[in-house]
């Protein structure tokens, strides 16, 4: 885009664009940064002020009757339930697919399946949801029957079996498959960053392809695999419509994860009851946001602290 | 006062041209004839076209019905334009009185204390409640090998508060002599969300379960036990999907599932329109109300024959005063056409609603007539 004007007139032209350049990108990305901020503080502040009434409100007056504590306990019971299952499951998958992608798999079939994993990420959790409700969950009904039927005994599994199948296990299952992809993504991104001369040092030894990955990737990949876990339980904190269809919520706290009543979760009861809530009740749904919020916050920080603790282990050195 | 007797008479003209076009469209599907619906005002010629736009908002029960009716109207008036928020009873009746829309969808009537509020909204006029959407609320039931289910009341409290557990319990046995009914164990379904269905399920679980049912009625499902789904279309399909599961929803939307006869007096009716229309008749109308405001008292556990209590009963709420004329004459016209039997016969079509019986359509008529603008 230079003129053909003299050369020194060029450059300087160029040197002085290239002064306000630096100066608008620099403006940009510090405004784009405090942004954040900015929008994270709007929203701290407006779930307090909204939720306002329903802290001061009486007991008996908050929806349920028992008060705000109450009303949002079963609710953040459930919330977990259903994140922790699904963690437990998508985290030891995540890490096998991450594996066989970064050290497996022919080079060609590792691409295809790393847009494969991508594309997971890309389908709407209400399509899960529908998934989660109209195939997977009558599929499952035979097999939460013979849970109750023979490992009862455990309180997991007490049964009675959900004749439907929409029960908390189903639903910590379709929110597995939902967090799979980034989980995945993240733990690949991790294991392909181990140095090359850490794995070449442990073949060099004599280390077979498993004793590399044990002793040079996993301890490499660990702290990177833990935050990948994290995001991931975050995305299954906040799930709502997914859980809302497939989970049948009836307020009850239980650990039987087989049977028709299960706690509902805080974002999919939101998205159930705010359509027909007035006054109070509205304030009661955000207050329950408003801990929810701070959960993942929470779970966010833990995260960072657990990748900040082992950072000397990892690639740094 | 004065002005509006000005109106009072050009607007009759207008609401019954509007009802007159309508009948006449309806003709070729329903049996009435056009004649029935002008009677009602007597046709006279010289009813001006409106035009403008009203908002409603409220019932989301009544979303299916509305878009019938607002199609059916600008049909006949192509240059109003009304808008309908379905944003939930309670939300519908704040912004009513808040006086941002000009009237609320509604599946409960104001309380007196709403009523007291509304004066002001108003003009110094009253709010009132007029009944122009009924619609059947079937149980339905998954059990192979049972064709037919009949149940009264009380069983059905039962049932839907986990004390009677299996299919072949004595209570149901007992009014079903002639079936097979297996030892399955029962799965009751409700909704997940908070909604009118449940409200007026549970309205008539408390009223017609002869003290089996302790629960409060409201529209948020109490008990922890039975399985949850959201929506209509969630309990259809939870239903569906299990074996020996038994919900409740709108009949429309019952499909092919297994529909129960309910007890009422000595024999078991479905959930017909016709029935759910004979319910309303059989039901009085609330006392102490503002003249003109027809709020239904559902006779849940009435005795009388070939009636079906399981109804919700949505309303349209409006001002008998408002502050501008365009308004009242858009919503007069409008709530006229909702009333017409074309309106209800649209509502049916659409909604699978059941059209308000003759009688009562009159009476919702007669207020309609009451609506006027000034202060």
């Amino acid at each position: 885009m230079t003129t053909t004007a003299t050369a020194a007139r060029g450059e300087a032209r160029r040197e002085a664009r290239a002064r306000a350049g630096d100066r608008i990108f620099k403006g940009t990305s510090t405004a784009a940064g405090i942004l954040i901020l900015l929008i994270l503080a709007a929203v701290a502040i407006f779930l307090l002020i909204q939720a306002i009434p329903a802290l001061r409100a009486p007991a008996e007056e908050v929806m349920g009757g028992e008060g705000l504590l109450g009303y949002i306990a079963p609710l953040l019971f459930g919330t977990i339930l259903s994140s922790v299952i699904a963690l437990v499951i998508a985290t030891p998958l995540a890490v096998g697919i991450a594996l066989f992608i970064s050290h497996y798999a022919p080079r060609r079939m590792a691409q295809g399946l790393g847009y494969a994993v991508d594309l997971l990420a890309a389908v709407p959790s209400i399509v899960y949801g529908l998934w989660g409700f109209t195939w997977l969950a009558p599929r499952l009904t035979p097999l939460y029957r013979w849970l109750s039927d023979n490992l009862g005994f455990i309180p997991l599994f007490a049964g009675p079996a959900s004749p439907t199948g929409r029960t908390m296990f189903t639903a910590g299952v379709v929110l597995a498959v939902m967090i799979l992809p980034i989980v995945t993504a993240l733990s690949r991104e991790v294991f392909l960053q181990t140095p090359r001369l850490h794995e070449e040092a442990a073949l060099a030894l004599g280390a077979t392809r498993w004793e590399t990955i044990r002793y040079a990737v996993i301890p490499y990949g660990r702290s990177g695999v833990v935050s990948a876990a994290m995001l991931g339980l975050g995305r299954a904190l906040g799930e709502t419509m997914a859980v809302a269809i497939v989970l049948s919520a009836t307020g009850a706290v239980t650990f039987n994860l087989i049977g028709s009543t299960n706690p509902s979760t805080i974002p999919a009861n939101i998205a159930l009851t705010f359509p027909e809530a007035t006054g109070l009740d509205v304030s009661v749904l955000i207050a329950s946001g408003l801990v929810l919020f701070v959960i993942t916050f929470g779970v966010n920080m833990l995260a960072r602290w657990v990748v900040n603790r082992r950072a000397e282990f990892s690639g740094a050195n | 006062m004065k002005q509006s007797l000005l109106r009072r008479a050009a607007l009759p003209a207008a609401l019954v041209l509007s009802l007159g076009l309508g009948a006449c469209g309806a003709a070729n599907e329903t049996t009435t004839p056009a004649g029935e619906s002008s009677a009602t005002g007597g046709a006279d010629s010289g009813a001006e076209a409106l035009s403008g736009a009203i908002n409603g908002a409220g019932s989301s029960a009544q979303q299916a019905a509305m878009q019938a009716w607002i199609a059916g109207f600008q049909g006949e008036q192509p240059d109003v334009t009304v808008n309908y928020d379905p944003s939930g009873s309670g939300a519908g009746r704040e912004q009513f009185l808040s006086g941002a829309v000009a009237f609320a969808g509604s599946d409960a009537y104001l309380k007196d204390e709403e009523l007291e509020a509304a004066k002001e909204r108003c003009n110094g006029g009253d709010a009132i409640d007029l009944p122009i959407y009924v619609s059947p609320i079937a149980v339905v039931y998954n059990l192979p090998g049972v064709a037919e289910l009949k149940l009264s009341g009380p069983t059905l409290a039962k049932i839907f508060n986990g004390s009677i557990t299996t299919w072949n319990a004595p209570e149901i046995a007992a009014e079903n002599p002639d079936a097979q009914l297996p030892a399955t164990a029962i799965t009751p379904v409700h909704r997940s969300d908070k909604s009118g269905t449940t409200e007026n399920f549970t309205e008539y679980l408390a009223a017609a379960g002869e003290g089996a049912w302790t629960e409060e009625p409201s529209g948020e499902w109490k008990l922890p036990g039975g399985e949850a789904a959201q929506g209509t279309s969630g309990v259809v399909s939870a239903v569906k999907a299990g074996e020996g599961t038994i919900g409740y929803a709108d009949a429309s939307q019952a499909g092919d599932l297994g529909i129960v006869s309910v007890k009422v007096g000595e024999e078991f009716v479905q959930p017909t329109a016709e029935a759910a229309a004979a319910v309303v008749d059989a039901s009085s109308q609330v006392e102490g109300r503002p003249e003109g405001d027809i709020a239904i008292d559902l006779a849940r556990d009435t005795t009388e024959a070939g009636a079906y209590p399981i109804v919700l009963v949505s309303y349209h709420i409006a001002c008998t005063k408002y502050e501008d004329e365009q308004t009242a004459e858009l919503v007069k016209s409008f709530l006229g056409y909702v009333a017409s039997d074309a309106g209800q016969q649209e509502a049916a079509k659409a909604a699978g609603s059941a059209p308000i019986s003759k009688k009562l359509a009159a009476t919702v008529s007669d207020s309609i007539e009451s609506i006027s603008a000034g202060s």
